[in-house]
């Protein structure tokens, strides 16, 4: 495995790009192609791009994010959206929306925050296993980016 | 077009399980990704397949469906199905890798300690 | 509507999520399984009363007119089997307290638990064929988590063959249901009964109903589609395999019987010979395989395969008599295969070692948990009055009235190897004496008995209260097998074929 210092600056420029464009996939896509699964997808491709070109441990000590944690979150995050329904004495997942769209967004309601927890799930669980399978030492002997001649503390 | 994607899905069927009943782990996983390739493309085949399925949704002052219209369940089904076995099958990749690690083989022959008495 | 359906669904699935947040806080992660699975047997108790007294429930996801939605349905079949699954679940985690350590606890024990226990109630709940596979894909994600928990070289060569097999059943079963939605353009349990009993291909029929037996015949673990369990089930903790042993074979049963006693139940009449057959061999291979072994938890693995054999039997009759005594003998197995998991196990974990050599002694110095043996190990054999006797008598006659003498023949021979494995075990493992130096073993405290003591007793009930038991499970045999009542719970009076000419009329 090699250190290209082209995908590493490429990808830390493409990682917001990437982000913004998950974002966008989400809010688009109640009526037109997106959703929370396309735009998850989306902002993992953005995590894992970052493991490839910079490295597991770069992505962990980063972020500091728990990615099965945020799944876990996503997942009742997701679930908690179609409780209305069943509050209110109807099935549950039955959808709620606000009368009137809000201008920008479009039409807001129950189906979107799912839609919601669906994205962080996808992003958790994905980025997790491709870190898991990225930490493997022997399956991707990546290197961590040499430390810098003048730095005194050691990174964490 | 039916019948090229039939013979792609038998193809793929054919491969899947001749990799399948190989001895190596490998060969092993690259069989069940064919097959669930194989799986999803015969679930896509069925949207207008043997006997014509029905459409849920149809126009509403004919009450039938417009003519090039795609039965969206199928594709829902199909979305549903690859993102299973997605995950499963990464599953399968790691435990294959963690296997070979602990046995120090992919021969399936090797790994017998469980079924000897 | 009954709306409840989704409460033993979203009560596991919060608090999975919420246990996987906090997993390391061993403590309130503990609460939350014990508090959730709770939840869940207070419910199926519930939902028993209530199919009984007011028949079959049905609710809508997301409030969808019937064949469109996603139907949830509970019959006295599901309900049996949700709330057993919620008792498993719970004496597993009861047991888990008292053996696994601390380690792999921490390694999301208990969301994983969770996970299963969700999986396999949406899996009883669901009256969509496809959502079925979902929810099998979902407690077999929960199930490699658990089986390949701790990571021992065993564990990995046992897991690799458990999911390698059941991933191509699920395969099955997914080309099965791609193919039946081809055949009757509908994946609705109650629009596919109602709609493949008038199709004009009995033999396309057939062949879709082939997929779906070997996709539960696999995952039920029948012949010749059973060499995973045996070589995986003894590899996990003591209070996984216990609780894998008892439920997840059972799944695949309970598949069977909701697939081929209600959706394709037109081609039940076809493939029963085959069912039979293929029963008779599980029974005798699995009983066999069990004579040969010599570790506590392989000779009850084998045993799971032969007594799956006659939950098949059950269905292979094709009748309301032998599918009667097949959901009987269903959740008399469950209970007491479980109950001899825990009861062999806690040898084990006391002894250190499950093989058969380097154990013994047990009847002198734990003269309860042997006796806790006796009865679980009698209670499967099937004498009477423990709850075994009533499932197999069940079965024997509903064979002697339809005069299928090969197969009662084979039924009746295989519960004598059944006590012989049985007596083994008890010779070896209670009776002989101790081997090597025992005094400084630890003694079993009440941790370890009170999840077996739990089943027993629950066998015992089922034993004595053999009456309203069998007539709980004629009820839910009736429910299995009534497809109009079906439609016209889950789709209204007129089925569903009227509910959507009547939407696209619209």
């Amino acid at each position: 495995m090699y250190d290209s210092i082209i995908l590493r600056n490429v990808s830390r420029l493409m990682f917001p790009i990437l982000l913004l464009l998950s974002l966008f996939m989400l809010v688009r896509g109640h009526n037109l192609p997106g959703g929370g699964f396309i735009g998850g997808l989306v902002a993992a491709s953005a995590f894992i791009l970052q493991i490839i070109a910079a490295g597991p441990t770069y992505v962990r000590t980063s972020f500091q994010i728990n990615f099965l944690n945020l799944a876990a979150f996503g997942v009742i995050f997701a679930a908690l959206w179609g409780l209305p329904g069943l509050v209110t004495g109807e099935a549950y997942m039955l959808a709620f929306w606000l009368k009137e769209p809000i201008p920008g967004i479009g039409k807001l309601g129950t189906p979107v925050l799912f839609d919601i927890g669906v994205y962080l799930t996808v992003i958790g669980v994905t980025t997790q296993l491709a870190l898991v399978l990225a930490e493997e030492p022997t399956l991707y002997p990546i290197q961590r980016p040499p430390a810098r001649p003048n730095a005194t503390a050691p990174e964490v | 077009m039916n019948l090229i994607l039939s013979l792609v899905v038998g193809t793929l069927f054919a491969g899947g399980i001749y990799l399948v009943l190989r001895r190596s782990v490998v060969k092993l996983m690259l069989g069940l990704v064919l097959l669930s390739h194989g799986a999803h493309l015969l679930i896509f085949l069925m949207g207008d397949g043997l006997i014509k399925a029905r459409t849920p949704f149809v126009r509403a002052e004919t009450g039938v469906a417009p003519p090039d219209s795609a039965d969206p369940l199928i594709q829902a089904l199909i979305l549903t199905a690859i993102v299973i076995s997605l995950g499963l099958l990464t599953f399968v990749m790691a435990l294959a890798y963690r296997t070979d690690q602990a046995v120090g083989s992919d021969d399936l022959n090797a790994m017998t300690s469980t079924d000897q008495l | 509507m009954a709306h409840h359906l989704f409460l033993p669904l979203i009560v596991p699935l919060f608090s999975a999520g919420v246990a996987t947040l906090i997993s390391q806080r061993l403590a309130w992660a503990r609460v939350i399984a014990v508090a959730a699975t709770l939840f869940n047997l207070g419910y199926g108790t519930w939902l028993l009363v209530t199919v009984a007294t007011t028949g079959r429930q049905v609710t809508q996801g997301g409030g969808w007119v019937a064949p469109f939605g996603i139907t949830l349905m509970a019959d006295g079949l599901s309900a049996i089997m949700l709330f057993l699954t919620a008792l498993l679940t719970l004496v597993t985690i009861l047991f888990s307290f008292a053996t696994i350590d601390a380690r792999q606890e921490r390694f999301y024990y208990y969301p994983l638990l969770l996970l299963l226990m969700f999986g396999c109630s949406g899996a009883f709940l669901t009256g969509d064929l496809f959502n079925l596979y979902v929810w099998f894909e979902i407690l077999l994600v929960a199930s490699f988590g658990l089986i390949t928990l701790g990571g021992s070289r065993a564990q990995l060569e046992g897991g690799l063959k458990y999911v390698v097999l059941n991933l191509f059943a699920s395969l099955c079963f997914l080309v099965g249901a791609g193919l039946v939605y081809g055949v009757a353009g509908t994946l609705n349990m109650a629009h596919l009964a109602e709609r493949l009993n008038a199709i004009q291909e009995p033999t396309l029929v057939t062949a879709v109903a082939g997929f779906f037996l070997i996709a539960f015949g696999g995952k039920a673990a029948l012949a010749p589609l059973f060499f995973w369990l045996p070589t995986s089930y003894h590899t996990p903790s003591i209070a996984v395999t216990a609780l894998f042993g008892g439920l997840l074979s059972k799944v695949g049963i309970y598949a069977l019987y909701r697939v081929f006693g209600t959706v394709f139940q037109s081609e039940l009449g076809r493939l029963a010979p085959l069912i039979l057959a293929v029963a008779g061999v599980t029974m005798v291979v699995g009983v066999i395989g069990a004579m040969a072994q010599v570790n506590v938890r392989r000779i009850l693995a084998f045993h799971i395969v032969s007594q799956v054999g006659y939950m098949a039997m059950g269905l292979g009759l094709a009748s309301v008599a032998g599918l009667t005594a097949g959901i009987l003998f269903m959740a008399h197995n469950i209970v007491v295969k479980t109950a001899l998991f825990l009861i062999g196990g806690a040898a084990e974990h006391l002894t250190g070692s499950g093989e058969l050599k380097q154990m013994g002694g047990m009847a002198r110095r734990e003269p309860f948990l042997a006796v806790l043996w006796l009865l679980a190990s009698f209670a499967l054999v099937g004498i009477p009055p423990l709850s075994g006797f009533f499932g197999k008598l069940g079965l024997i006659q509903a064979g002697v009235a339809q005069e299928q003498w090969l197969i009662v023949g084979v039924a009746a021979g295989v519960s004598l190897f059944t006590l012989f494995s049985m007596l083994k075990i008890w010779n070896e493992v209670f009776w002989k004496k101790a081997y090597g130096d025992m005094s400084r073993l630890p003694r079993a405290g009440a941790g370890l008995l009170a999840p077996a003591v739990i089943l027993v007793a629950v066998s015992i009930a089922l034993g004595l209260g053999a009456a309203p038991a069998l007539e709980y499970s004629v009820l839910a045999a009736e429910q299995t097998l009534d497809t109009v009542g079906l439609a016209r719970d889950v789709c209204g009076a007129g089925g569903c074929d009227a509910v959507e000419l009547a939407v696209a009329r619209e």
